[in-house]
């Protein structure tokens, strides 16, 4: 048998019901379009958080003082101040993996500049801390190496900081200010970086000198965190066993002990984060899923329902000639294009609705070619299993009695 | 070739058929045996449960009979699977039904092609040039494009004989053809099947009224499952003949 006619036998057949092949269709288009939507808008989110967690800084390492153990009671990270700004000038000088480090102080500040207030955060770093983070200046320039070491009172200020003391669109640099009471000069603007993955304001910072920071504003000799970036992400894991390796020593710690000190990299947080949204993604589309099989069981329903209906056609179609194969054929036709035009259509409006999200709900999507190929794939297989039966069941019609259905 | 039916159209040798209603057995047919030559008109009549459909539908290959042979032009049908008789009745035979039997929402063009939709050797503009030759033959070179629900009951009709002669059958058979048909439009139909006989078509015709089988050339008369009758038609009609002396009815019926 020519499939080419039975092509277009299953073509006329399906023109001829214009209404119940678009109504069989819709649930296919629903499944293969919620599919495609749920992947986008978890495969959006996971890339989102990938972003800030890469926002963070590329390759970077981050060192907590604390997890130290004192007879076996386990203290929290940074519970235990435990690191000094030498360490980070000893992993500078011997860490050939590391190219860039910084010991990090923070402190909570009230900031007064004229008439107006703000409260931020402050933090004391070395100018490789820019690189780490990957931060820019739209305006000024980094601090330079005496106002590091006589702990100058100047600052470089995030957008959000300027826009509150100085309204929007006013150039801070070489303005003045008092962080709780000190008075600073703004030497810098930063551009801005937006909200991190946490919701948190990037932007609504200050830093200044790290000496500035730990010695004027905290009197401490200690550092709330080290901030290092490996040279290359393959170099990642070794550097941080040379990380270990090195802080270990400095603290003088038997090999029993445990590190009184904890190590995360950027790549231990998008671990975590990734499969808080791959656990999201999988739930979305299980019930995407769902509504792609009743999609399919819809196929079957109204092709059992069609087998009937027709049956007095499908014996006219066996008393002219038709064989058991060519009925069997043409309704598999029918049901594989509902299946399949239903998921063009299908991936059509799952790239609408993803992107009606993304307008409307401020949600990032991402439409991934593997979720298209995907729902188009499974969406045709389950025109082909669900259409076999039907099928099936209009090829073993005896002629006669089919004939005779009335 | 050599088969002992090779030399006529259509040879049945004791064909019985017994269908199974629960514990009771209905012997439809008992034993029939007849020939059929090339360019037969035969008019196959009887009381209703005689068994003539039975016998039809057992030589339109849409029914398998329980014990007995038959041949169609030499070939031994009783010997054919499911498959074979579907190309069986694809190539060499045509059907008529008493309630027409063609498609709905399908246009008169596409249901005379849809034999050779299951023939493999007719291409798509050989199909298209058929049907379209078909439709001429029987006067609905008008209705070519027409559905079924814009024909008259006597159009349907005519293009299931349009469908039915598409692939150049050996046999047609017609199972009261103009049962769902008023006097004049039944024989206009008449007149149709007379013409396409004149051609050499073989026909077989199931009919219940007796002044129908009168256009036929021969006539057979079931009874209880066997042929009672087998005559030749003496006093035989002419469908042209008869509508000339009839008023015109229905203007839609022109030919």
């Amino acid at each position: 048998m020519r499939v080419a006619n039975l092509i277009l036998v299953a073509f006329r057949s399906l023109a001829r019901n214009k209404m119940r092949t678009f109504l069989t269709m819709l649930g296919i288009i629903i499944g293969v379009g919620s599919v495609i939507a749920m992947l986008a808008i978890g495969e959006g989110s996971r890339v989102n958080i990938q972003n800030s967690i890469a926002s963070l800084g590329t390759n970077s390492i981050m060192i907590f003082p604390g997890a130290i153990s004192h007879g076996g009671v386990r203290m929290e990270a940074g519970s235990v101040q435990s690191l000094t700004k030498e360490d980070a000038q000893a992993i500078a000088q011997q860490c050939d993996l590391i190219s860039y480090v910084s010991p990090v102080v923070t402190k909570g500040a009230q900031v007064i500049a004229s008439n107006q207030n703000w409260r931020t955060l402050c933090i004391g770093v070395y100018n490789d801390y820019f690189s780490i983070r990957g931060l820019n200046l739209s305006n000024g320039r980094l601090f330079s190496a005496s106002e590091h070491r006589s702990a100058a009172k100047v600052c470089i200020i995030g957008l959000t900081v300027s826009n509150s003391l100085f309204g929007e669109g006013h150039d801070p640099v070489g303005e003045y200010m008092r962080i709780n009471t000190i008075p600073f000069r703004i030497i810098g603007l930063m551009e801005k970086k937006g909200q991190n993955t946490f919701g948190q304001d990037q932007d609504d910072v200050i830093i200044a000198p790290f000496l500035t920071v730990q010695k004027r504003m905290l009197s401490t000799t200690n550092v709330n965190q080290i901030l290092a970036s490996s040279s290359t992400a393959a170099a990642m894991d070794d550097a941080t066993d040379e990380i270990i390796q090195l802080i270990r020593s400095r603290h003088h710690l038997k090999d029993t002990d445990e590190d009184d000190f904890t190590v995360r990299t950027q790549a231990d947080i998008s671990n975590i984060f990734g499969s808080v949204s791959k656990v999201l993604t999988i739930l979305l589309a299980s019930i995407a899923s769902i509504a792609l099989l009743v999609g399919g069981i819809g196929i079957m329903n109204i092709m059992l329902v069609s087998v009937t209906e027709r049956t007095r056609e499908i014996g006219i179609r066996m008393a002219v000639g038709a064989k058991g194969r060519d009925v069997l054929i043409q309704f598999m036709i029918e049901s594989i294009f509902i299946s399949f035009l239903g998921g063009v259509l299908g991936i059509a409006f799952g790239v609408t609705a993803s992107s009606m999200v993304a307008r409307f709900g401020g949600w990032p999507v991402f439409i991934t070619p593997f979720s298209v190929v995907l729902s188009f794939v499974f969406s045709t297989a389950v025109g082909l299993f669900f259409g076999w039966y039907p099928a099936q069941k209009a090829a073993g019609l005896n002629p006669i009695e089919a004939l005779r259905y009335e | 070739m050599a088969g002992p039916g090779s030399d006529k159209l259509l040879r049945a040798k004791d064909l019985v058929k017994v269908y199974k209603a629960g514990e009771v057995e209905v012997r439809a047919l008992r034993g029939i045996t007849m020939e059929v030559e090339q360019g037969e008109f035969l008019a196959v009549t009887g009381s209703s449960g005689s068994g003539k459909s039975t016998f039809m539908n057992i030589l339109g290959c849409l029914d398998i009979p329980t014990s007995g042979s038959y041949w169609i032009d030499g070939q031994d049908v009783s010997k054919l699977n499911r498959n074979q008789l579907a190309e069986l009745r694809n190539r060499k035979l045509g059907f008529i039904f008493q309630s027409f039997n063609i498609l709905p929402r399908t246009s008169a063009l596409e249901n005379v092609e849809l034999p050779l939709l299951y023939n493999r050797t007719v291409n798509a503009k050989d199909r298209r040039q058929r049907a379209h030759d078909a439709l001429i033959k029987v006067g609905l070179q008008d209705k070519i494009t027409s559905m079924p629900n814009q024909l008259s009951g006597g159009q349907q009709q005519r293009v299931a004989i349009a469908r039915a002669l598409i692939n150049n059958p050996r046999l047609i058979l017609a199972d009261e053809p103009t049962g769902n048909l008023d006097t004049r439009t039944s024989y206009e139909i008449m007149a149709v099947f007379q013409s396409l006989n004149d051609k050499g078509i073989t026909i077989m015709m199931v009919t219940h009224e007796p002044d129908i089988a009168q256009f036929a050339k021969r006539k057979i008369v079931f009874r209880d499952g066997r042929i009672t009758v087998d005559e030749k038609i003496t006093n035989r009609k002419f469908a042209e003949e008869e509508l000339k002396h009839m008023p015109a009815l229905a203007v839609e019926e022109t030919v």
